[in-house]
């Protein structure tokens, strides 16, 4: 793994360290009609810090990273609060700004990977197109790194799957494709919009061993948006619970598990509690497994 | 002891001809008895939907045989299987209600088109559905409107309540649960739990092992065609056998603690794809 970057495995880093991302009570609405949509969210994003964002349909999560990767749809904006990328407040950002810091600053993967993928190209060329416009390489060396990148996101034999079509690949390897895409020109985040959601429980699990994995190699900050409250619990140190366009739980993800204040938050727990798996595991109490 | 409800013996499936056929299902065997919910889990084409679709009829089999009821269904043709789906002995609710309900009927019609096919009167069949859908806790409100009118957690227990008029004694429910939210999907859960009662056996496939270690009273596992374990719920879930089973209850994200290490993980990845 420490084929994805150049920089130190980052220690966990200290509390002063620079956010890269962060969220200053974002509130965003259709700045024509008023209305609006999220009511002001906050989060700080530390280098290697894992922040998780647990709400249903609806409830604001993905408009929110939208809104962080400048990609809100055309109606609505951004209508008060602010935020800052590595340092760069994004209110301030030209398009072509924009172009810079997308991919070697901050990244994103999404839920379907197939259809972020041309299916008439062979996947390997669109990871190293990444790193032709992003990092300057030339054809070969972009093939090279390329194929290095698929093999740190664990697909085996990556010279075969370089060149195979998106149809020839699994759920799961187009994700894995599009994670080493995404991670390609060395972002310093990387949001994760219900990335494994649409995986088997056994792939969803490889997927987030990875994320892990990277954060844990090259200090990558990681936002994950689920509406899975497990999911975010075994990734993340810190949870936002989002309802209805606003947060109605922060704090670190011990802290929302083990003492809810909200009652949609409680009701997430409940559902694991009667329909998980801890009717059954429960009394085994297995030790809490640690992503380092 | 009363037969099972559903008898299926050394099923094969096969998709495709000649060259292109491919086994979906090899040499299953499952029954389900009355009141008992079995919960179907298994990966994105390991064949738990085409077990689903073979016990209604929807594919045909290559070999083995299903038993419905007392009745052997493993030969009939489609005149059988229509006459057989109109008597309401077999039921099923799949993951999309916007689909399995007609988006032009009002709920009223969906409910008790069933029922009148049976030669049930109208009135009758009316205040039949007005029942079914208390039982899945609706509001006899909803009747006059259509399936785009309402949301998706009552569209889903919409077609549990069509799946129960003709007072069913198997119904097949194929990932009904997946597409709804955490409030819905704990709802119509409750519902299924409550059916139990009712003497009436639930096939429960999901690829979400949550959801059915919450209903199941045994769980059946799949993998690439074959049934690798069955057994009561908290037996496959505590004592996994089968590496696919282990995996897969490892994998299964919990709240409070992974129940396996990454490097068990790791290693039963290792052993299943050899």
């Amino acid at each position: 793994m420490t084929l994805l970057s150049e920089k130190p495995a980052a220690v966990r880093p200290a509390p002063t360290v620079d956010p890269v991302l962060s969220l200053r009570d974002v509130r965003i609405g259709n700045p024509h009609t008023g209305a609006e949509i999220v009511h002001g969210v906050s989060l700080e994003l530390t280098p290697g810090k894992v922040v998780g964002v647990v709400g249903e349909s609806g409830s604001g999560k993905t408009l929110t990273c939208r809104a962080a990767l400048g990609i809100l749809p055309a109606n609505l904006a951004v209508t008060s609060g602010s935020i800052e990328i590595a340092g760069a407040d994004i209110s301030t950002l030209g398009s072509r700004e924009w172009t810079a810091l997308r991919g070697s600053t901050i990244s994103a993967v999404f839920q379907d990977p197939a259809s972020y993928l041309n299916p008439s190209i062979q996947v390997g060329p669109q990871v190293a197109e990444v790193l032709r416009v992003k990092k300057g390489l030339k054809r070969r060396e972009a093939r090279h790194r390329a194929i290095e990148l698929l093999q740190a996101v664990h697909l085996r034999q990556p010279e075969l799957v370089y060149s195979q079509y998106p149809h020839e690949l699994s759920g799961g390897m187009l994700q894995r494709i599009l994670i080493a895409a995404a991670c390609a020109a060395d972002p310093q985040v990387l949001i994760a919009d219900e990335a494994t959601t649409a995986l088997d429980v056994t792939v969803q699990a490889e997927i987030l061993d990875l994320l892990a994995d990277l954060r844990d190699s090259t200090g990558l900050a990681l936002v994950v948006v689920s509406h899975d409250l497990a999911v975010v619990a075994q990734l993340c140190e810190e949870v936002l619970v989002m309802r209805d366009g606003a947060v109605v739980e922060h704090g670190p993800t011990s802290q929302v598990l083990y003492r809810p204040e909200h009652d949609y938050t409680r009701l997430l727990i409940d559902e694991h509690e009667q329909y998980g798996l801890h009717r059954f595991v429960k009394g085994k109490n297995v030790p809490e497994e640690q992503a380092s | 002891m009363t037969a099972p409800v559903l008898q299926v013996s050394d099923l094969d499936v096969h998709y495709g001809l000649r060259r292109r056929r491919r086994q979906a299902l090899q040499g299953v065997s499952l029954d389900v008895s009355a009141g008992e919910t079995v919960g179907l889990i298994g990966e994105t084409g390991s064949g738990k939907s085409t077990l689903a679709r073979a016990v209604l009829g929807l594919v045909p089999s290559s070999g083995g045989r299903i038993v419905i009821d007392g009745e052997d269904v493993s030969g009939y043709r489609e005149r059988q299987w229509r006459r057989l789906r109109r008597r309401g002995v077999v039921q099923y609710v799949f993951q999309d209600p916007l689909r399995s309900l007609d988006p032009d009927l009002t709920i009223e019609d969906s409910l008790v088109e069933p029922l009148l096919i049976q030669g049930v009167s109208r009135r009758e069949a009316v205040a039949r559905a007005r029942t079914f859908l208390d039982r899945v806790h609706l509001s006899a409100d909803l009747l006059p409107k259509v399936p785009g009118e309402i949301s998706g957690g009552q569209r889903q227990r919409v077609a549990v309540a069509r799946a129960l008029v003709t007072e069913p004694r198997l119904i097949v429910l194929d990932e009904p649960v997946s597409a709804l939210d955490s409030a819905n999907r704990v709802q119509v859960l409750e519902i299924l739990k409550e059916l139990r009662g009712s003497g009436v056996a639930l096939v429960f496939i999901s690829h979400d092992l949550g959801s059915v270690a919450g209903i199941a009273d045994r769980i059946a596992v799949l993998y690439q065609g074959e049934l690798v374990e069955v057994g009561a719920a908290a037996a496959v879930i505590n004592e996994p056998d089968h590496p696919y089973t282990r995996l897969l209850v490892s994998s299964a994200p919990t709240l409070r603690a992974a129940s396996a290490t990454r490097a068990e993980r790791e290693e039963l990845r290792a052993l299943l794809s050899v």
